[in-house]
């Protein structure tokens, strides 16, 4: 079908793309790469009244390594797209490798070379990749609305499916993610139906080891996507590692506690069952990626076009 | 509904319309254009036939409005073939003016309705382009964003690994031979 009869405005500011939104109401909506909204609006499940394309904002589609207004945080514009993390190496050591990992999982390289990383946490599907990452990476959200600026600890950014902290005139503006330490090592994990497919399960893993990559787990953050109505930290798993070294017993441990602490009823795609021996395979996977991924891989440092 | 003038470069040629907000680029470049040669299937950015290259890029032409594209260059299969792409077609181009891509799609048997050709070749052209250098696997992966309906793909990845071939041999300054021993006779030889 073709998507019904629409208003656009195509803001160059921030500020502008605000006020168009609060002038909008409530059936105004932010267009970013489109990959997820105009399928919607093309089956008519979605018919917003009008939309704000936010892609012609310049300060959207920044990425910087440090700053001051960002001291030991990646700062990502909500603008820069899903091809441009997975192809750039843009970010150095484990948070660059977590980015271009879980990038190249996302849908098809033509929509990867549309949709957009705050498009992608703003929609705040459960089984996507950029909410989990987020998750994992201990990110904060800034939004920009008309009461002035926000900003959301990814905590408190995901309440339910397709449902996030933002308000419907809230402009997602950038995303802060924490520079792991030196030491730290990134894995990522997806189980899907057919290459390109949302995950049936997934999950990211940052973890910060002791000395060389025989010794203790000093910090551990584990994050599973398609287990629940929005990505999900799992304690469990980060309880099993930290204070041990990351071996085969330890990893295997860690997996099937997250499998048992995870609450799967199953669906159409698989049952409980299925879905625990999924989610140990991925805990699993990351883990051993995290591992095996030399410390400090990274490409050149640079900045999309 | 507000309705937007546009500038498109498609194929080199420079456009300026006047379009709904809702109209798709596909919907543009076919109805108002008459380039019908980007097919629509699922019209909801599944079945990759309507792929095209916008500022160099694979995308979905269906997932694309058209006055989101504002000020960008299109091609489209039409700009594939007869010196559209001076290197590779210089280098082996194929009777009619076929794109080599199209060359060896044929001399493969990947395709047969033909529906899905012009996003496969599009799709195809804009990842080589850039990455003349992609090993088999990746190719599939890459490959496995379109559906067809017909060759069960074998012939489709054959095809590509022949092209991506051409254009590593390309990419190193190589004189490029593109037929295996056995060529079968095809359109373009």
């Amino acid at each position: 079908m073709k998507p019904a009869p629409v208003d656009y405005v195509a803001p160059r500011t921030v500020a502008d793309a605000v006020a168009a939104l609060a002038d909008g109401g409530d059936d105004a909506k932010v267009l970013a790469g489109g990959q997820s909204l105009l399928p919607t609006m093309a089956m008519r499940l979605a018919r917003p009244s009008l939309l704000v394309d936010v892609g012609r904002i310049p300060e959207l589609r920044r990425l910087a390594l440090d700053g001051p207004a960002h001291p030991g945080a990646v700062r990502v514009g909500a603008g820069i797209r899903h091809v441009e993390l997975e192809r750039g190496a843009h970010v150095p050591g484990a948070l660059g490798a977590l980015l271009r990992t879980a990038a190249g999982h996302i849908g098809h390289v033509p929509i990867r070379t549309r949709g957009t990383f705050g498009g992608s946490l703003a929609h705040a599907d459960p089984a996507a990749e950029w909410p989990l990452v987020a998750l994992a990476a201990d990110a904060t959200v800034h939004a920009t609305g008309p009461a002035g600026d926000r900003a959301i600890p990814v905590g408190a950014f995901f309440e339910t499916v397709f449902t996030t902290a933002l308000a419907p005139d809230e402009l997602l503006v950038a995303v802060d993610l924490p520079v792991p330490a030196p030491t730290a090592r990134s894995g990522f994990a997806e189980v899907s139906r057919r290459a390109g497919d949302f995950a049936l399960v997934a999950c990211a893993v940052l973890v910060d080891v002791a000395g060389d990559v025989g010794g203790s787990v000093r910090r551990a953050r584990v994050a599973l996507g398609g287990v629940a109505d929005r990505p999900v930290r799992c304690a469990a798993a980060e309880d099993a590692l930290v204070g041990r070294p990351l071996g085969a017993g330890v990893v295997e441990a860690a997996g099937a506690a997250a499998a048992a602490a995870v609450e799967s009823r199953g669906d159409l795609h698989a049952g409980p069952d299925l879905r625990r021996s999924m989610v140990a395979a991925v805990v699993r996977r990351a883990l051993l990626a995290a591992r095996d991924t030399p410390v400090g891989t990274a490409g050149p440092v640079g900045v999309p076009a | 509904m507000s309705r937007h003038e546009v500038t498109l470069l498609v194929n080199g040629d420079r456009h300026r319309l006047t379009v709904e907000a809702r109209r798709t680029l596909a919907d543009v470049l076919r109805d108002r254009l008459r380039l019908t040669g980007t097919h629509l299937g699922c019209e909801q950015g599944v079945c990759g036939a309507c792929t095209v290259l916008v500022d160099g890029e694979p995308v979905r032409s269906c997932l694309a409005l058209a006055v989101q594209c504002d000020g960008a260059s299109v091609r489209t299969v039409e700009g594939l073939t007869a010196g559209a792409d001076a290197d590779v077609t210089g280098a082996a181009a194929g009777a009619g003016g076929l794109h080599p891509l199209q060359c060896l799609l044929g001399e493969e048997g990947g395709l047969q309705c033909g529906f899905c050709t012009p996003g496969f070749l599009m799709l195809l052209t804009g990842v080589l382009e850039e990455r003349p250098d992609l090993d088999d696997e990746a190719l599939a992966v890459v490959l496995s964003s379109n559906l067809c309906r017909c060759t069960g793909y074998r012939p489709i990845a054959v095809a590509a690994r022949r092209a991506r071939d051409l254009y590593t041999a390309l990419a190193a300054g190589a004189a490029p031979d593109t037929s295996p021993d056995d060529a079968p006779e095809g359109p373009c030889n």
